[in-house]
């Protein structure tokens, strides 16, 4: 199956191509250019580092391409920054509006004794039907390093719990996102990633 | 529950992992690429790849064996050893890597942290700190030195005074080698690593010392580290990353149990 994975130079997208390709994915990279967008099977949008990078999409024409190919119906998986840009945008850049397909915002962790960054192994809990996170088991264990997070909605494939309880997957047809790395979450994350690559089109 | 990482290190000279006690009498523990994955199946939280060999002659991270070791790597991959600006990093993190480890090029230079940090963000910058303890010093901990040259040659700044602004500029997290400890297996300095996790709203990573399972739960509670590493426990069958999560576990670490 052939996979769209768009690069706007939000950090490091070598994980996420080499563990696409691992699970026989046929990847094709974009950035300034269209075309791959408009004929996209599947679509990933990964991402680590600031909000604010996500301005490169709207500069690119990106958004517009994105959210048409949504309409569409092509599968689509936001990764950690690319998950929060689903969302109607972040404190972390709150002049840089997000994508706006779920109405919330996403917001620092509170300041508390706990440290902020996030990061490590940390368990999920996941919700009865939901396609991504289908086959992973309440408890499995994923890879987190941020700083912001979507707030647990409705729309939640899967919460987890640092600080507070915070959104580690959405879900809403043929949309999702994973706040973790797949890329560098040992089985479960392959597990994850290969479940979104069987996903219909809706 | 956010657990406790275990972190393998190997130590890697002319693209094979070695072990020594305190940086010296090197031994041959193996291939990286078939290291790594081992630990990895067996439990390992994270891999941490050092040259040991590149800040001293002056070589360039071994690219191609960051390569072959990335390859089937699907967790996170630190690599460290001669990275000394951020080009240096950029083709680390191209050959991939998903985080660098800085030490002695960023003391060298403090802003090496914020030019990686920009570009492929916090999480992508470890900044490693050798510390020896102060024994002049009217508190030997609080007052530890930071060194280079694998121990050899103290930089006149304090441990806690350098992960502060380490933090400052954009470092993810510290990785804290007690030059006291390494290599001794005799227990980390639990002192030393809480006093800098106190002093960082930034994990710490504990290094050296890692001898025995308790060595790891006083660490993570009396040391109040986030992640600790481990090189000479796993190697020669001493121990996996496994064994050691189970009686952590038992000891009531929270860890994530390999499947």
């Amino acid at each position: 199956m052939r996979v769209t994975v768009i690069d706007y130079k939000a950090g490091n997208l070598a994980s996420v191509l080499k563990a696409l390709r691992h699970l026989g994915a046929e990847v094709e990279v974009t950035d300034a250019d269209l075309g791959p967008l408009a004929r996209a099977q599947r679509i990933v949008l990964p991402g680590v580092g600031h909000f604010a990078a996500t301005k490169r999409l709207d500069v690119n024409g990106l958004t517009t391409c994105v959210r048409s190919a949504i309409a569409r119906g092509v599968p689509f998986l936001g990764i950690c920054v690319g998950m929060q840009w689903l969302y109607a945008g972040s404190s972390e850049a709150p002049e840089q509006a997000g994508l706006g397909h779920f109405p919330q915002l996403c917001s620092r962790f509170p300041e508390c004794e706990q440290k902020v960054p996030h990061v490590g192994w940390n368990s999920l809990a996941a919700r009865e039907g939901s396609k991504l996170l289908n086959g992973v088991g309440s408890g499995e264990f994923v890879y987190f390093t941020h700083s912001y997070k979507a707030p647990v909605t409705g729309d939640t494939a899967a919460e987890a719990f640092y600080i507070e309880p915070f959104a580690a997957a959405v879900e809403r047809d043929n949309v999702m996102g994973v706040q973790f790395h797949p890329e560098k979450s040992g089985e479960t994350g392959l597990k994850i990633l290969r479940n979104f690559l069987e996903v219909e089109p809706c | 529950m956010l657990t406790k990482r275990i972190i393998a290190c190997l130590d890697v000279r002319d693209g094979r992992v070695v072990k020594g006690v305190q940086f010296v009498d090197l031994i041959d523990a193996g291939d990286p690429a078939t290291q790594a994955a081992r630990h990895a199946r067996e439990g390992a939280d994270e891999i941490v790849l050092l040259d040991i060999t590149a800040t001293h002659e002056g070589r360039r991270t071994l690219l191609e064996t960051v390569r072959t070791t990335a390859v089937e790597l699907f967790v996170p991959f630190t690599v460290g050893g001669g990275i000394r600006t951020a080009r240096d990093a950029e083709q680390v993190f191209e050959a991939g890597a998903d985080k660098v480890s800085v030490n002695s090029a960023a003391l060298a230079d403090p802003s090496l942290i914020d030019a990686i940090g920009r570009t492929f963000g916090a999480q992508a910058v470890v900044v490693a700190i050798d510390a020896r303890r102060d024994p002049g010093a009217a508190d030997p901990v609080r007052e530890a030195q930071v060194y280079v040259q694998g121990g050899r040659r103290p930089v006149g700044r304090t441990v806690v005074e350098w992960a502060r602004e380490a933090e400052a500029r954009g470092a993810g997290e510290i990785l804290l080698t007690s030059m006291d400890s390494d290599g001794t297996r005799a227990g980390f300095d639990c002192e030393l690593t809480a006093a800098v996790s106190e002093a960082v709203r930034i994990p710490v990573i504990a290094s050296g010392g890692a001898g025995t399972v308790a060595h790891f739960a006083d660490v993570f509670s009396l040391g109040k580290a986030d992640a600790a590493l481990a090189a000479s426990i796993f190697h020669f069958g001493v121990s996996s990353a496994r064994a050691l999560k189970q009686e952590l576990v038992a000891a009531g670490v929270p860890v994530r149990l390999p499947c």
